[in-house]
């Protein structure tokens, strides 16, 4: 089989076993990093240390499977696929396993983090060797006891089975597995083979969530815990003054109110008293930097998109010469605003700092990171800090960031009190760490027919485009290219949100081929196949995207979406983007209710490699896909002096049911190491759905949100 | 503070809290209920929608004052001896990713079935409108409603 993008480490010594106190073998292993020497995993379940291992498999002497699944949950399903692997080459049944999340704060962990759709893909090696080698141990320790060859025996379903029929289950011979060596080159199953990977597999914490049990961060409570709502500078660039606490104080529950650095923290023994507490708090803001506005980063963009100040990402051939001699130029700016993440389980965290140690409970998807940065802050030694990770109520980039978690540790370092600080949705969307506000200016050049040079320039708030974003398509395809980025700096925050840049990006990219394609006369998808065929791949090792998947995947689309062949009334547009190592091509298919665009269907062709759980998967492309329209049409947030326009979900808009397509996912067949798909389905949605609104109504969509354009078209339609 | 009695999930409680406290926060810091969830405290999301004598409510925008005796049920009272078919519809179709919305969703599913036990499409979007997912598993819940009332019939 030939793995694309192989990720290659060392398999000698990333595994250890030990056997259990109560019974069963417990495997160690890590990903990526070998184990030190002398290290084992413990007797004890309960000690079980996540400093040594980032993840475990516990065999129970009656045959049962338990997996601490180490990567953070937030929805995209690795809590449930990534087991799947292990069980696949384990050869157990998917009924006998069950899942727990593992605490993780480890020194060894390089990749303990949620985010960039990277966990299948860096997880599938490390975790088909680890599930194969458990049965090798259990297969060689069968043949022990038989006296008879270990490669004479079979092993399936969580049985040993020997050349003349005798049987072992795994649970027989699991304290003896414990005993032996550690075998070394054990073989992988054939995709034909597979029982698990391929097949629906339900979301292992499904019980809970449909019985609402405690699993997330909000969810959490300790002993004499102080429930802690924070009063944050109310716009960027203003700084605490003076404050009165008379009014917090008086409230009922409140318990103590603390400040530190420019914020100021109000404990109380229930939330309503937290919430109410801050709400009475009588604060002076002082302002000693520019409080700026929506409008002030129009002007700062545009004026880097007019200047001569950009940073040139990648370049071919010659693009001056080529719009020089051209018959025809195309030019294009696109405009969008900062977003906030809105997980629904607004930023929380617990933390309970004492003298002997640091315990921290809630939602992150960078615990390792976040664990690290607390100890700096308190200046503790990172082997006192425990962290444990709780389920999270979305992500989208947001729990990246660990600043929720740093003033849960703060305050419970200040007051030496048990504290989980909880953001009010106020707190959660004007302290956010927004996704930048960011212009495209593309311009193309056309010359007999053929589109000779492509030139694009981002102008973004705080950071640019990053990796190799600069080398996805169209580079490659177009003789002469360039990137150009550069950026204002802004004292509002801002970071990753779900397909950094590229959520933007590919709707920029993908609207100005549609108006490419009308310019050459050409269909839109018979364009982008057409720039495919002058990409050759693995010649540019920056160019990661495959003109042969992308092709495959843009024809499956085309096939599957009816392209060109729909009913009266109904529009399509079309876009394919790559991006965090999937291909995606997506047809949105609109009809026009009253002159609006109702979105009714939407087709998406996905190359995401071997698709481990096809029920999960679809329903991360389906989200992407919805979450990608809805911000494309109604996502709006803007800034006046400083402060966030929008703090609730009165005044800001986020897609809801009667505004969603039914999605329709098919993926690409193949025997290729599967990827990510938490972020790729989201790109492509938006310039899918710009291309369809120009096809029904002959507006283009410059900018972001849509349905303020919409409304604006509608007012001159009207005049 | 004052004392109120409500029988939740066919419990008889006693509470003593602010008269303002909303209903939501009784839920969860008091009665220790964490299934009702919190999303936005202005009845704008549905994640803290419980049922009040069997009918929907947003349970962030409800004061305890107001609710002196009345009968609440939350997602942990859902099910009786077994699942209620809603969750036996959310479970066949996997329909959540991160979750958190999903007991809201449900409460809202349950409580409009009731009212309409044969919904088509357009009843079913209507009702589920109010609900934000931000996880967007709208055709699931929208395919999972629909199932949930055949179900039920």
């Amino acid at each position: 089989m030939k793995n694309q993008n192989k990720i290659t480490f060392s398999r000698r010594n990333f595994i250890r076993t030990s056997a259990l106190a109560s019974g069963g073998i417990l495997i160690g292993f890590n990903f990526f990093t070998s184990c030190k020497e002398a290290t084992a995993p413990p007797v004890d379940i309960a000690q079980l240390n996540f400093n040594d291992f980032n993840a475990f498999i516990k065999i129970a002497d009656n045959g049962y499977v338990t997996i601490f699944s180490p990567n953070p949950e937030i929805g995209q399903g690795v809590k449930t696929s990534m087991p799947m692997i292990i069980a696949e080459e384990l050869d157990v049944p998917w009924e006998h396993v069950s899942v727990e999340q593992g605490a993780l704060d480890t020194n060894n962990f390089t990749r303990q983090v949620a985010g960039g759709s990277q966990s299948i893909r860096f997880g599938w090696d490390a975790l088909r060797e680890t599930g194969a080698t458990a049965k090798q141990m259990l297969v060689n320790a069968a043949a022990a006891k038989w006296g008879i060859d270990a490669s004479s025996c079979s092993a399936s379903n969580g049985v040993i089975t020997s050349p003349t029929g005798e049987t072992l289950g795994y649970g027989d011979v699991v304290n003896d597995a414990a005993q032996l060596e550690i075998p070394e080159n054990v073989s992988l199953k054939d995709k034909k083979d597979y029982k698990i990977i391929g097949k629906d597999a339900t979301n292992v914490d499904i019980d809970k969530i449909i019985s609402g049990a405690p699993l997330f961060g909000l969810d959490y409570t300790a002993n004499d815990m102080a429930y802690v709502s924070v009063c944050r500078p109310p716009a960027f660039g203003q700084k605490i003054g003076s404050y009165d606490d008379t009014k917090t104080k008086a409230v009922n529950g409140v318990l103590d109110v603390v400040k530190f650095g420019d914020k100021i923290a109000v404990l109380a023994s229930n939330t309503w008293a937290a919430m109410k507490g801050k709400k009475a708090l009588d604060v002076q803001w002082t302002t000693d930097e520019t409080l700026e506005s929506t409008s002030d980063h129009d002007t700062k963009l545009n004026a880097i998109l007019n200047g001569k100040d950009l940073d040139v990402r990648r370049e071919d051939g010659n693009v001056k010469k080529a719009f020089a001699e051209a018959d025809k130029i195309l030019e294009r700016t696109y405009e969008s605003p900062f977003l906030p993440h809105n997980c629904m389980e607004p930023m929380n965290f617990y933390a309970n700092v004492s003298n002997d140690k640091v315990h921290l409970v809630g939602p992150i998807q960078t615990p390792a990171g976040t664990a690290r940065r607390i100890a700096n802050l308190i200046s503790r030694e990172e082997k006192d800090i425990h962290l444990e990770m709780t389920r999270m109520g979305g992500g989208f980039g947001r729990r990246l960031y660990g600043d929720f978690a740093l003033e849960a540790a703060e305050i419970s370092n200040l007051t030496k009190k048990p504290v989980k600080v909880i953001f009010s949705r106020e707190d959660d969307m004007a302290a956010g760490i927004y996704r930048p506000a960011i212009k495209y200016r593309i311009s193309a050049s056309l010359k007999d027919g053929k589109v000779t040079g492509y030139h694009l320039k981002e102008a973004a708030i705080n950071s640019n485009m990053y990796g190799l974003i600069p080398h996805f398509f169209p580079a490659g395809a177009i003789e002469n290219y360039k990137v150009e980025t550069g950026n204002y700096r802004s004292n509002i925050t801002t970071g990753a949100w779900r397909a950094p840049y590229t959520n933007f990006l590919a709707y920029a990219e993908q609207s100005f081929f549609d108006e490419l394609a009308e310019l050459l006369e050409t269909d839109p998808v018979q364009l982008r196949l057409d720039l495919l065929k002058n990409v050759k791949d693995g010649e540019d090792p920056n160019i990661q995207y495959s003109a042969k998947r992308m092709t495959d995947t843009i024809k499956l689309a085309a096939e599957k979406s009816n392209w060109g062949k729909t009913r009266e009334g109904v529009y399509q547009g079309f876009a394919a983007y790559y991006s965090h190592n999937t291909h995606v091509a997506e047809v949105v298919d609109i009809s026009l209710k009253n002159g609006y665009p109702s979105v009714e269907k939407v087709t998406v062709a996905v190359d995401c490699g071997i698709v481990v759980n096809p029920t999960g998967a679809k329903n991360q492309v389906e989200g992407g896909v919805i979450d990608g329209i809805g911000h494309a049409m109604y996502g709006d947030f803007s800034f006046e002096n400083g402060k966030p326009q929008d703090v609730n979900f009165n005044t800001y808009r986020l897609i809801r049911m009667k505004e969603t397509p039914i999605v329709h996912t098919y993926f690409v067949e193949n025997n290729l190491s599967p990827t990510g798909l938490g972020e790729p389905g989201l790109p492509p949605a938006g310039g899918a759905l710009a291309n369809a609104i120009k096809a029904a109504t002959g507006q283009l969509l410059l900018k972001q949100p849509f349905i303020s354009v919409l409304r604006k078209h509608e007012a001159n339609l009207k005049a | 503070m004052a004392s109120y009695n409500l029988k939740v999930n066919g419990k008889s409680v006693n509470i003593n809290v602010d008269d303002d406290t909303p209903l939501l926060w009784v839920l969860r810091d008091e009665l220790n209920l964490v299934g009702t969830k919190y999303g936005c405290g202005i009845g704008q999301c549905g994640a803290c929608t419980v049922h009040l004598d069997g009918v929907a409510i947003r349970s962030c925008s409800v004061p305890i004052s107001s609710l002196e005796g009345s009968n609440i049920t939350t997602i942990e009272g859902l099910a009786s001896d077994k699942l209620h078919p809603v969750q036996d519809a959310w479970k066949e179709l996997d329909v959540p990713q991160c979750g958190y919305c999903q007991a809201g969703q449900m409460m809202t599913a349950s409580s409009f079935l009731k009212q309409n036990p044969n919904p088509n499409n357009d009843d079913i979007r209507n009702a589920m409108n109010g609900n934000l997912c931000r996880c967007a598993s709208y055709n699931r819940i929208e395919k999972a409603v629909a199932l949930a009332a055949k179900k039920m019939s």
